[in-house]
């Protein structure tokens, strides 16, 4: 066998490893009852949960807390996935500067017994002045 | 007035740009094809070389009308509008040219019309093919703001960059009262952008981007024309010269981040990153197959597929990029403009006619007669170049899932695929091996091909080989690197140093110019080292161990303290230990246009909804007055800067001042302040914020009454009226003779210190006026409302609120100077590459020329 067919060959098994082990890491998008039983079946991966903010009927956040002067690094708000379930969400980290003004909430982590463990949290923010384009902006709970 | 004329200039050059770049490359390809007479190929090249003229001076013109438009705040065109306003100081609006898809379009486009022009200029004979393809990519580009909307088709092509205000918003009731209604001011650039980075760094990065069509023009001239070996000799300098340019541009990008947003980092592994990273990867390779694609023919193949792979990156990374693919993948947030069809049109017909070529060609290639040896250089290099290609592969790979999904969906498939969720380590699980693989090959190629090192001589890497144990051994122990992949990584990185930098002494001593490549190569290996320090070892300094969580004390202490303590909350003038370091916020401050230094807010009022403001008292900075009590001052209207105070074990003191940008559209943006020191960085941010520019809310206001030394509580704190006593000097009042003022003296006391609050009370022209004292440590107001002679009594009203704070973050980034020193060393490297290949071109071009002026009669003209 030539030397370069076996350098192709070899070139192929890393593109195909490559693509295997990715397909491992990827995560996928759920909603909180599917990321519930998740959990409940012992599967630790992290999820995509997309959803929105609870609102009152004037538009301002319900169930939403975060007090810096006690604690700067925990952040719990309420979520509505796409199915309308609720869910608390514990964020641990400072809470996003412009998360009030988001319309659409991605966030990625896991179910924890009563409340989902946010590692990241990705924000849609409507831009002030075009009402069609939304912004994204992305935070991230920094692991130690 | 609304402006007309300069929208319907841009309008109109644009289709005149996109025509006779179609022109151009209809000419050009005419006179290349082999049915064209030979006669009429000058007539041709000569009338395509006009309408590229043409073409260029279009661009230009458009160029000009959007900038003209941008330049003097004509407010009535959208483009205008939303990336620009009056207070956007000149160098910034240089920058709202490209915020917009339309403007970065325009830009690369414009880079394209100067690469042109230059080609046409140095390289008379490909010009033919080579300017083909420019022009037809030109005519793929332009019509990407051409804005025309084709009739009765309802079919929209490109957007264009000069639309006006109300044709942008149509839906807005302004238009009805007054069709000529011009907003007073524009939207303002989006803050993270006004940074000097933001001003070099997209014309850098699409300079990159245009410059990688020159080798795949190259490419496609060389198969087309069948010249398939002679079109590396004029593409190799266009190609490292690309490499340069795109590479400092992506790491322009790097420190701009680094430097304004608070990632935390230099790279996030975002998609709009990797799109542009992954695209210079396969140009790397490219180069590396050019050079040994001369002797090789694997490796001229080779050439030719990654030459092509290079530029169909370049286009797959615009389709991701900007057809709003990506969506929640980025955080980098490209408008769909509904160019995606279009993007991909260019994307396909660009790789249809590429791989058709080459597949139609692929039998004129060369083939090897026999096997190259694991000992040559060409097998090393080759090597490398494969291992890039896989690194780019790996990237793109992940970076695509949102395509993978979109192409799903249009099967009619729902796949909920979505990206690994830490992003930082699913890339680096890969390519930490990948590089140091790349880089102990980059020593061995370069030992293989000067040191002729090969077959029984194998010895030579001995020395070297040594050297990098006991170097490496040496960091490794001092560094305290305990992880394996980063041992490996640092060893790799150690042994390229050493290795190139042996090739670059023996080398320097003959001829420095072909040093190039050895430069580079030191230059990337120190990066690496750079990064593995200062991401793998950045230490957070702000750890919260104040012991404040008394509401959640179970929960702070579970998992062995591993919950996230990352950031501290500072109050306002109160020290708080945070590592080793005694920390303290002192005041917010703000910026001046004129000032050399940030100056506290409380100088100064601040004018809402314009960038200036007010002197408050004489602004004195740096024993220099700069203004008086009641002069206006331009100022930057977005920025606070938040001053923290270091005081450091030994009692030195330095002070940070990260910046918190308050944008109507943004929302609070924060940013970092650093301090640097030659052996780490010290990274600061605020991640919370209370509004500068609000003063908070005031409880209902709460009346005391007491008699002198007396102790009352307000806000949890104790306060004691210690003395009333006459006073003739109130701030802001003016006091005459006749007038009467007294001040109480209140002592509150805090659980460090004690704070004085001195509230004035003033009978004034018989009219009584009150001097309330304000303490933002302590979230306290007190006003002097009343005197009760007969009682001896005094009667204050206190309103208290929340204590100013801030929440910061800490880091700290060792060894990050030998990133940045390593991407000067490699920009060096191909700088001297670059160079050394154009010399090398024009020496060749200057003895063909001297060789083809002796048979000149094979092409005179025939008369018809």
């Amino acid at each position: 066998m030539k030397k370069s067919h076996i350098l192709g060959i070899g070139v192929i098994a890393i593109a195909i490893a490559i693509i295997v082990s990715t397909a491992g890491d990827a995560s996928t998008y759920v909603d909180f009852s599917k990321a519930e039983q998740m959990a409940m079946n012992g599967d630790n991966g992290s999820i995509h949960v997309v959803g929105t903010l609870k609102k009152n009927e004037s538009g301002e956040i319900q169930e939403m807390a975060y007090q810096p002067e006690i604690d700067p690094n925990y952040f719990v708000f309420t979520l509505l996935d796409n199915n309308n379930r609720e869910q608390k969400v514990v964020y641990r980290s400072p809470k996003p500067l412009d998360f009030d003004k988001s319309e659409q909430v991605v966030i990625i982590g896991k179910m924890d017994k009563d409340h989902f463990e946010a590692e990241k949290i990705l924000l849609k923010c409507p831009s002030k002045y075009n009402n069609d384009k939304l912004e994204t902006t992305e935070y991230q709970a920094v692991k130690l | 007035m609304i402006h007309t004329a300069y929208g319907d200039a841009g309008r109109l050059l644009v289709i005149i740009a996109f025509v006779t770049a179609m022109v151009a490359t209809f000419a050009y390809a005419k006179s290349v094809i082999s049915s064209t007479r030979l006669d009429e190929v000058p007539v041709w090249k000569r009338y395509a070389r006009i309408a590229f003229l043409v073409h260029a001076a279009a661009v230009a013109g458009v160029v000009f009308c959007l900038y003209w438009i941008i330049g003097n705040h004509y407010f009535e065109y959208h483009y205008a509008w939303d990336n620009s306003s009056l207070s956007l100081p000149t160098e910034y609006v240089i920058s709202s040219f490209w915020q917009d898809q339309e403007g970065s379009f325009l830009l690369w486009i414009f880079w394209n019309v100067v690469l042109g022009l230059v080609l046409i200029v140095i390289n008379r004979s490909w010009e033919g093919p080579v300017m083909a393809i420019f022009a037809l990519v030109q005519a793929f580009l332009t019509s990407m703001i051409l804005g025309v909307v084709i009739p009765g088709m309802d079919l929209k092509i490109g957007s264009t960059p000069f639309l006006l205000l109300r044709e942008a918003m149509p839906e807005i009731p302004v238009w009805q009262t007054n069709p000529n209604f011009i907003p007073k001011d524009g939207n303002g650039l989006n803050p993270l952008l006004q940074n000097y980075w933001m001003v070099i760094h997209p014309p850098t990065l699409f300079l990159g981007f245009a410059t990688t069509l020159i080798p795949f023009a190259f490419a496609m001239a060389g198969l087309w024309t069948k010249k398939v070996t002679e079109w590396i000799r004029p593409a190799l300098p266009w190609a490292l010269f690309s490499a340069m340019i795109l590479g400092v541009g992506i790491l322009m990008g790097a420190y701009w981040a680094y430097e304004t947003l608070n990632f935390g980092g230099y790279w996030n592994w975002d998609p709009v990153e990797n799109s542009s990273f992954v695209p210079w990867l396969v140009l790397v390779a490219t180069i590396h197959v050019m050079i040994i694609g001369r002797k090789n023919a694997t490796a001229l193949k080779t050439a030719f597929i990654l030459a092509i792979a290079t530029f169909i990156m370049i286009l797959y990374s615009t389709f991701m990029t900007r057809s709003g693919i990506l969506g929640n993948a980025s955080v980098h947030s490209f408008t769909d403009l509904g160019l995606s069809g279009q993007l991909l049109i260019y994307l396909l017909t660009f790789t249809v006619l590429a791989v058709g070529l080459l597949i139609y060609r692929w039998k004129l290639l060369p083939s090897d007669t026999k096997e190259v040896s694991t000992y040559s250089p060409e097998f090393w290099m080759f090597i490398g170049a494969t291992v890039l290609c896989l690194s780019g592969f790996q990237i793109i790979n992940t970076t695509s899932f949102p395509v993978y999904s979109a192409i799903a969906e249009s099967f009619g498939k729902i796949i909920n695929l979505a990206p690994p969720t830490d992003a930082i380590a699913h890339y680096n699980r890969f390519q930490i091996w990948f590089f140091a693989l790349i880089t102990v090959l980059t020593g061995i190629g370069q030992f293989m091909w000067w040191k002729r090192t090969g077959e029984g001589r194998l010895s030579t890497l001995y020395p070297p080989l040594l050297i990098t144990l006991i170097l490496s051994a040496i960091f490794i122990t001092m560094g305290e690197v305990r992880t394996i992949s980063y041992i490996v990584l640092l060893t790799a990185a150690v042994f390229a140093i050493v290795a190139n930098g042996t090739i670059l002494l023996n080398i320097l001593s003959g001829n420095y110019k072909l040093s190039g490549g050895a430069v580079t190569h030191i230059g990337l290996a120190m990066m690496l080292i750079g990064i593995l320090f200062s991401s793998g070892y950045t230490r957070v300094v702000s750890m919260n161990n104040s012991g404040l969580m008394i509401s959640r004390s179970e929960e702070f202490t579970k998992n062995d303290n591993k919950e996230n303590k990352e950031n501290v909350t500072l109050w306002l003038n109160r020290p708080a230990q945070m590592g080793q370091f005694m920390l303290t916020w002192r005041d917010v401050r703000i910026e001046p246009r004129y000032v050399p230094e940030y100056i506290p807010k409380s100088w100064v009022e601040i004018i809402e909804n314009d960038f200036h403001a007010v002197a408050l008292r004489d602004i004195v900075v740096q024993d220099k007055e700069y203004y008086k009590a009641g002069d206006t001052l331009e100022i930057y209207p977005e920025n606070f800067y938040y001053e923290i105070e270091y005081r450091e074990p030994s009692g030195k003191v330095f002070t940070l001042f990260p910046r918190a940008q308050i944008n109507p559209r943004m929302g609070l943006i924060s940013s970092p302040d650093i301090q640097r020191k030659y052996n780490k960085d010290l990274y600061t941010y605020v991640s919370m914020v209370t509004n500068p520019l609000e003063e908070g809310k005031w409880s209902p206001t709460e009346e005391f009454t007491v008699a002198m030394k007396d102790t009352f509580f307000v806000n949890d704190y104790v306060a004691v009226l210690d003395n009333v006593v006459r006073t003739d000097k109130v701030d802001g009042v003016q006091l005459s003779e006749n007038d009467a003022a007294v001040k109480a003296i209140i002592r509150v006391l805090d659980a460090e210190r004690e704070y004085i609050l001195d509230p004035s009370f003033v009978i004034r022209n018989r009219n009584v006026g009150r001097k309330a004292q304000v303490s933002n440590e302590l979230g306290l107001r007190i006003q002097f409302n009343e005197i009760n002679p007969k009682t001896g009594e005094f009667t204050f009203a206190v309103n208290t609120k929340q204590r100013d704070f801030i929440v910061m973050k800490a880091l700290e980034k060792p060894l990050i100077n030998i990133l940045w020193l390593g991407t000067f060393v490699l920009t060096i490297g191909f700088l001297m590459a670059t160079i050394r290949r154009f010399r090398d071109f024009f020496r060749d071009q200057r003895r063909e020329l001297a060789t083809t002026t002796i048979k000149p009669k094979k092409r005179t003209p025939q008369k018809v």
